[in-house]
This record gives C-alpha cells, structure tokens and sequence, in this order.
C-alpha cells in the first residue's frame, strides 16, 4: 500500500500538476473570499446564489471560516478532476497494464491510488484555508469588519470544525471523480459528465423540484462543507453521501479487481 | 528433469461467442528463449495477458515459476513484461516512469541510470517521455521490464520501431539475458529475429497452439528442398522431369530447380542428371526458414 502511495504521488508531484492546482486553488478561495468582503454592501449579494452574509454574521467567530466554506464547491470541482483524470488516464495511456503486473493486487492499487490523491487532497485543503484566512483578516478593514472575534478560542475550534467538514465534501467530489474515471475510463469523459451534473443537472433539477436538493451529492456535499444549511441537515446529508459513496465504492471495486486488462 | 519457467494447459479465453484463445498447451524451458508467434489476431497478446494476470482466462490452468497464475502475486515480482508496446506517462521523463514503476515494485530505484545506460538511453533519461522516438519508446518499455532483475521477461514485440542496428542490440540483449539465466518469452513478426535468438517456439493459429517444442525440431520436420544450378539453364526442365521421375517434385524459381527432398538423395540426383548429360553447377541441400514454415503451418501471408 505504502508503496503504491509513494509511486503515486510521482506523478502528482509534477510542478504542472502540483503548483498549478495549487495556485488554482489559492485563485478560487481569493476570489470567493475577497467577493464576501468587498461586496458585503450589495444589494446583490456576496455568497453563493445572491445570498447576502451580513458584517454582522461576519464579525462572529463563525465569520473567519465563512470564506474558507464558501470556497468548498469549488475546491470540490477540482478535487474530482483530479481524481477522475489520475484514474481514467490510466486506462486511455495503458500505463493501468504496468501498474497491475508491479502491483497485481488490484484493492491495494486502488486504495493506495486513493490515499495519495487524497493527501493532494488535504493540501488542496490547507492551501486554501491559508489564503481565505489571510485574505479574511488583510480585507476586514477595508469591508470594516471587526475581528475581536476571531482570535478567540471559538473561532479556532469553529476553524477546526470548518477544515474537516471541507475536506470530507472535497473527499466526496474527488470519490466522486475517482468512481466516474474508473466506470468511464476516459478523463475527458468522466470530467465533462461529473462537471456537468453537479454544476447543471443538479441545479436544474433542484430549482424544479422541490425538496430534491437533499438527494443531491453535489447539494448534499455543500452542505456537509458548510456544516449544514437550508436545504439539509449535516447529518443527514452525511447520511446520504455516505450510502451513495459506499454503493459506488462497491460496484467500482468489484468491476476494477474483475474486469479484464485488454487495451 | 529441467525446472519449467512457464507450463500452461487447457488455457482458453472466450469473448462471448468468439474464442480468442482455445486450449492452449505448452512449456518453456527455465533459462531459454521461446519465440511465440502467429498471424495478427491469433490470440499472442491475449495469452501474455493471461500469463501476466491481466485477463481472467475462461478455463485452463497454468504455472509461472512454479506459482498458479490465478495468483500473479506470487510470481510478478520475479517477472519482467512489456505488453502490446511500452506505455507511459508523457510528462513524466523516462527516468520519472522508470522510478515511480521501481517504487511500485519494490525494486531499488538507484538501479534506473544503469538500466537506461543498458538499454542505449543512457543521456535521455532526464527528456520526458512524450518527446522519445518510437524505438526510444521501446527501449525503455525494455528497461522498466528489467526492472525485477527478472527470472522471466515477457515481451511482446520488442523490436517494433528499431531500426537494424537497434534490433541488433536488443537480439544481443535478449541472448546475454538467457546467457545470464533468465527466461525470455517473445513475440515478434521479425521471424528470422525469432529464428535466430530463440531454442523453442510456441506458434499460434486462430487461438490454437499448432507447434509448442524446439525450433530446431520444427524446422527439422520441414521437407527440405535441393537446390540445383546447371550449367546450361536450358537444362533445368529436363533436371526437373528426371526429379519427377524418381517421385521428386520441383520447380524453376530465378533459373535455380527447386526440388522437394531430403539431403541424402543429392549425390542421386547428381549422379542422374551427369548421365543424363547435365552438368550441374551447383547443388546445394536447405532447409525452409522459420518464416517459410510459419507460412506453411499458418497459411497466413503477412
């Protein structure tokens, strides 16, 4: 397993792929955090779908993290690129023939497959928390936000508590990646369908009926990020993901360790 | 009783209705070279597969190095492979590829410079692998099999894309690798490449295992031909009516006779034609070359 991670991550730690995920990363959390400061005065909203978080609501210590959670969506889409394109190229190089006969059990391959893109996961994570919060004190006297609250213990733990709620929804978008690549087995495919359904069937189908935004993965993961919202409860949504993820991490390891190698 | 690298039986591979391998049956030797051949389509790759335990096969069992391939675990780390052409990463230079693949293994990662420098690499290893020629390719598909320092390399067309010089050296490569012991299992269209390098041979038709033993045995099986030049051409049709006559049948191919027939019937057949007044000028016994033999049992022409 050990070395199936540490294979892995020779790959992830190329500087094309590790700087610029990196600074794409830093470039989402910038903007969605500069947006709720800069724009705290909108008529038009400053979050997510024209919603308006208030100085108010951002002086709390819940404030800090507001950026950082408000960034989950996106950090998620990159997450299931990512995932779905380390693991569908595989098929489309034939590179997934070299790793079988170096590592012929296919659950360690993938499960360590699996580890080492979520430690590029993790860092995706920090990376962001860096810039949101850095950005969130440099911006508060301009968007005069007071930030008493922020140093307190409070906002440290609700830090903490924001962190790991961000890194399972970006966990669950890169599973996401990682199940499609591996049905798929074309990133380009895998990437376009995954992109698609969670940035527009999802949309569509939630604006148009009711109540189904709590069967949403895409909905659903947002809401464990932010720690539970309007459309679900956190554990609910938790609940759900965890069913969905748990059948598709099913079928796709029965399908990967049985199907033959041939391309 | 020499110690079998590979021993397979019965193995068949199925796609639905069609039968890409069907009951195939055969041993190789430890510390030999076994040429494995057959038209495109004949089921080689599908069979390597099998053998690497990439594809499930349908029914039959085998052995690799004494392990049951139903558990490549047992014996992959022992066994070298470069399956249907090398595949890499193309932004990974071919150093990168070789490492990331040592670290998979298990094998010592300080080994790579050598093995490029092996196979001819040795100054383009820090280049990434999307700017590599296609022969460069297939050398280092060669080195990422030897990583293992295998007791069985498994290749499948390793000289696809070598120019002759590069061909030569692989031919010399693979000879010193069954010099040192390790068992070479190779597919190749370069029949007079397999003729040369391999002591046995497992030749395929439609899915079917139709020689499975010693090169030299197949080609000892062959009827072997003589060759007959006569002073006069103008003479050849008569040598040949005299070949016939004695139940030898041949033909005229570029002013030279060609007649079926063992080596042991040319001093008669020179003995017929100088009192039939034909003074031969050369007469010599051969045998069919694999590539010959290949179209015979196969009745492909590729």
């Amino acid at each position: 397993m050990i070395r199936v991670f540490f294979s892995e991550w020779r790959k992830l730690r190329r500087p094309t792929l590790f700087i610029g995920t990196m600074i794409a990363v830093s470039g989402v959390t910038a903007l969605v955090t500069s947006l709720l400061f800069l724009l705290i005065d909108s008529v038009r909203g400053n979050a997510r779908e024209g919603t308006v978080i208030s100085r108010a609501t951002l002086e709390l210590a819940q404030g800090l993290s507001l950026g950082f959670s408000s960034s989950a969506g996106l950090l998620g889409l990159v997450a299931l690129c990512i995932f779905a394109s380390q693991t569908a190229q595989e098929y489309t190089y034939g590179t997934l023939r070299n790793l079988l006969v170096r590592q012929p059990k296919r659950l360690t391959l993938l499960v360590g497959k699996f580890l080492s893109m979520a430690s590029f996961a993790f860092a995706t994570v920090v990376v962001s928390l860096v810039v949101s919060v850095s950005l969130a004190f440099a911006l508060s006297g301009k968007a005069k936000v007071a930030t008493a609250a922020w140093t307190t213990t409070e906002a440290r733990n609700g830090l903490l508590h924001t962190f790991i709620n961000v890194l399972v929804s970006v966990l669950v978008y890169g599973t996401i990646g990682m199940i499609l690549g591996l049905l798929l087995r074309s990133p380009i495919t895998a990437i376009s369908i995954g992109v698609a359904w969670l940035l527009v069937v999802e949309n569509i189908i939630s604006a148009t009926v009711k109540h189904s935004a709590k069967w949403m993965p895409g909905q659903l993961s947002q809401t464990v990020a932010s720690g539970g919202d309007f459309n679900s409860t956190y554990s609910h949504a938790l609940l759900v993901l965890g069913g969905y993820l748990f059948l598709g991490v099913v079928v796709v390891s029965i399908l990967f360790r049985r199907r033959d190698v041939s391309n | 009783m020499a110690e079998l690298a590979i021993s397979v039986s019965d193995l068949t591979k199925k796609y639905g209705e069609r039968t890409a391998v069907s009951h195939a049956t055969f041993s190789v030797l430890q510390g030999t070279v076994c040429g494995f051949v057959g038209p495109n389509g004949s089921g080689k790759t599908t069979t390597m597969r099998m053998l690497l335990g990439l594809i499930t096969p349908t029914a039959g069992t085998g052995k690799i190095l004494g392990e049951p391939i139903s558990h490549p675990e047992r014996y992959l780390h022992r066994v070298g492979a470069m399956i249907e052409g090398p595949a890499f990463y193309p932004a990974l230079s071919g150093n990168e590829n070789l490492r990331l693949l040592a670290t998979l293994g298990g094998f010592e990662t300080n080994q790579v410079q050598s093995l490029l420098e092996r196979v001819g690499l040795g100054d383009r290893g820090g280049s990434k692998y999307k700017t590599y020629s296609l022969g460069m390719k297939q050398r280092l598909g060669i080195a990422a099999a030897l990583l293992p320092s295998p007791q069985l390399l498994v290749l499948d067309e390793p000289t696809n894309g070598l120019d002759p010089a590069g061909i030569q050296e692989i031919r010399e490569l693979i000879r010193s690798l069954a010099d040192e012991g390790t068992t070479v299992f190779i597919s190749s269209h370069l029949l007079s490449e397999i003729e040369m390098i391999s002591d046995s041979l497992v030749m395929l038709r439609k899915g079917e295992v139709i020689f499975a033993g010693m090169t030299q045995d197949l080609l000892l099986q062959q009827q072997p031909t003589l060759l007959a030049k006569s002073e006069n051409p103008d003479d050849l049709p008569r040598l040949i009516e005299i070949a016939a006559s004695a139940g030898h049948t041949g033909s005229i191919i570029d002013q030279t006779a060609h007649i079926l027939g063992p080596r042991e019937w040319a001093p008669v057949l020179n003995k017929l034609a100088f009192d039939s007044g034909i003074v031969l000028s050369q007469l010599a016994p051969i045998l069919p070359s694999l590539e010959e033999t290949f179209f015979e049992m196969t009745g492909d022409n590729e």
